[in-house]
């Protein structure tokens, strides 16, 4: 039970590479933290520095009221769950997840105790004496979150646990860790670069891009006031849609501002054959790709007459300038080629500074 | 196509089996010789089909030793062989698989230096440090002992390379799990390292094993007693060049004794070999 607390935590790489640069964020006690951003953002560093595992370069950082900077991994309380789940290849799933207890020299009844119960909990009891190789993706991953539970530690840290597993697989145990943390309500520190882990997972949400925050809070709110168009189009699937705005090109007054970027959420987009709403906004469309997945459809639409499209520009993972998707729900849409009109009133858009680094509200 | 695979399958069973006997029947007739009267090996008159000595010549080899130069038994032969094979194999896995894991998972200043001094050592076999060698084991008193025998031959840039390569598989995941763990370096290298590397441990002990059995030059200068003396070292000295009649069934029945350690350790190790490779997974 403990709370996590990063002050200005700072990383650079002998070579002079800044991973992270300047990190502040507070876990609570029990709540569930998840640092999510592209590849390449600093994330997992982070976490490894939390867990001790890379040396921190400057600032704090604080587990339960104490400072671990210089606290070997395993003296600072956390229990990590590996990408790969790191499971010793020798040992039976019992032994791998009595070795840590084993080496801080737990009674042996205490330490056969604690991994049946964990055993019990993720249901693979009948796989104590089996090696790891002999257990499916899935199960391995079980083992892998015994290992950290029966150490009842102060922080649960995962790294991408699910990330090896199927499409299926991954959404049963996204459940079920969600479940399972609340169940010991431990705290816990959770990296994905999946948006929807991120969205469904987290009590608070930490979008990293570059070595720095872009945006810490309540997943929701996040999603519905992203702080910088970096998080608009990040959170959010299919991403935001985002084009360059001026004032006085749709109804949209903004006092003393010289022009931004306008983003619209897909589902926030309706079809129509009228005006925009007041206020609102209207984008005249010619549909190139039409996706449907069922329940809802996607339709990619070109701008119909707008060079200066490339104004925004495009970052990885972002639409290529100028592409607008509209969501529709249901299997009705209109067909390849012709020519639509999208509209989302105005308490729908958001509006970015001309850098895509702040927001400015309506 | 059927016959022509029948055909085929024939075919390469019998080059298999001219193979085989290529190989094998010298050491049959290595065995018969073993088994004959002396006298009619001398006179060429040697039958293809084993004699009736075998136990009268065996019992000779190992316990009394032949009547020429050497009078040592071959049971002595034969043990000095084996600690020195085994000193050799053993002491060489020890060496290496530390320094592998000193290069692997240490940052120590000059990490790459030690390993590339240890990766030069290869250029330096016995053959070429002889004299260096030989003037270093006898100043400390080395000579006709088992550590002169095993020691100028322990040090192996082939092993330290081979574990080097194996633990940098090892994903590092593993480590960091052990580290959070609580396992030291120490644990780490015993609980994790050592389990990881029998599969590597059995199949080098394997070649170091035949590599220090087959030793025949250094045995020859580092000994000079013959109760030290190596079973190598020991057929070339029975073979006697000069008007003395070789005694041709010792010789060859010591040849046949030579041969089985080598054969016994690769049958015995090929079985762990094979279950270490079937069992680990990284």
């Amino acid at each position: 039970m403990a709370n996590v607390v990063l002050r200005n935590v700072r990383k650079t790489y002998p070579g002079g590479v800044e991973a992270i640069k300047g990190v502040d964020f507070e876990v609570g006690d029990g709540q569930f933290c998840v640092l999510v951003g592209p590849s390449g953002c600093g994330k997992s560093t982070l976490l490894r520095m939390v867990a001790g595992l890379e040396t921190i370069t400057s600032g704090e950082i604080d587990i339960g009221g104490r400072v671990v900077n210089q606290i070997e991994p395993a003296d600072r309380d956390i229990a990590m769950v590996f990408q790969n789940y790191a499971l010793y290849p020798h040992m039976s799933v019992y032994n791998n997840m009595a070795y840590g207890l084993r080496n801080r020299g737990m009674a042996k009844p205490e330490i056969d105790k604690r991994v049946r119960e964990a055993a019990q909990i993720l249901e693979i009891g009948p796989m104590l004496d089996r090696k790891p190789k002999q257990l499916s993706g899935g199960q391995r991953q079980r083992v892998a979150m015994g290992r950290a539970i029966v150490r009842q530690p102060k922080v649960f840290l995962f790294d991408e646990p699910l990330s090896n597993l199927d499409a299926k697989l991954r959404i049963a145990m996204r459940v079920e860790i969600r479940k399972l943390q609340r169940r010991l309500s431990t705290t816990a520190i959770y990296v994905t670069h999946d948006q929807l882990e991120a969205m469904t997972l987290a009590d608070i949400l930490v979008v990293m891009n570059g070595g720095v925050v872009e945006q810490i809070g309540n997943p929701l709110d996040i999603y519905q006031k992203p702080a910088t168009t970096f998080v608009a189009s990040f959170i959010g699937a299919p991403p935001m849609n985002l084009t360059p705005f001026r004032p006085g090109e749709t109804g949209i007054a903004v006092s003393g501002n010289a022009g931004g970027i306008l983003g619209v959420r897909p589902e926030d987009l309706t079809l129509t054959s009228g005006t925009a709403p007041d206020g609102g906004v209207r984008y005249d469309l010619t549909v190139e790709a039409i996706e449907r997945v069922g329940a809802e459809t996607f339709v990619y639409g070109a701008r119909n007459g707008t060079a200066d499209a490339a104004a925004v520009s495009s970052r990885p993972g972002e639409l290529p300038p100028g592409e607008i998707i509209v969501r529709l729900p249901g299997q009705a849409a209109p067909a390849i080629g012709e020519r639509i009109v999208a509209v989302a009133p105005r308490d729908k858009l958001h509006l970015f500074a001309a850098d895509g680094r702040s927001r400015i509200e309506l | 196509m059927v016959e022509n695979e029948g055909i085929r399958r024939y075919v390469a069973h019998a080059i298999l089996w001219i193979g085989i006997a290529i190989v094998a029947f010298p050491v049959y007739l290595a065995f018969v010789a073993s088994t004959q009267d002396n006298a009619v090996i001398a006179n060429g008159q040697m039958s293809l089909w084993p004699g009736g000595h075998f136990i009268e010549t065996y019992y000779k080899t190992l316990f009394v030793g032949s009547s020429g130069t050497t009078r040592e038994p071959v049971g002595m032969m034969l043990l000095n062989s084996l600690i020195m094979a085994l000193s050799i194999a053993l002491g060489k896995i020890f060496i290496s698989i530390l320094s592998a894991y000193a290069i692997v998972f240490f940052r120590f200043p000059f990490r790459m230096t030690v390993f590339w001094i240890i990766f030069i050592t290869l250029m330096l076999p016995v053959e070429v440090r002889i004299y260096p060698t030989y003037k270093i084991a006898a100043d400390l008193n080395l000579l006709d002992s088992y550590s002169g025998l095993a020691l100028p031959l322990i040090a192996s840039a082939t092993a330290t390379l081979l574990f080097r390569q194996f633990f940098m598989t090892v994903p590092d995941e593993l480590l960091e799990a052990s580290r959070i763990d609580g396992a030291g370096p120490f644990r780490f290298f015993k609980d994790t390292l050592l389990p990881l590397s029998r599969t590597n441990m059995a199949a080098l002990f394997v070649i170091l094993f035949i590599y220090g059995w087959n030793q025949y030059l250094w045995p020859l200068l580092i000994t000079t007693r013959d109760d030290m003396q190596t079973i190598q070292v020991g057929i070339r000295k029975m073979i006697v060049t000069s008007d003395a009649l070789t005694e041709w069934p010792v010789v060859m029945a010591t040849s046949i004794l030579a041969m089985l350690p080598p054969v016994l350790v690769v049958i015995v190790m090929q079985k762990l070999f094979v279950r270490g490779l079937v069992e680990t997974e990284k």
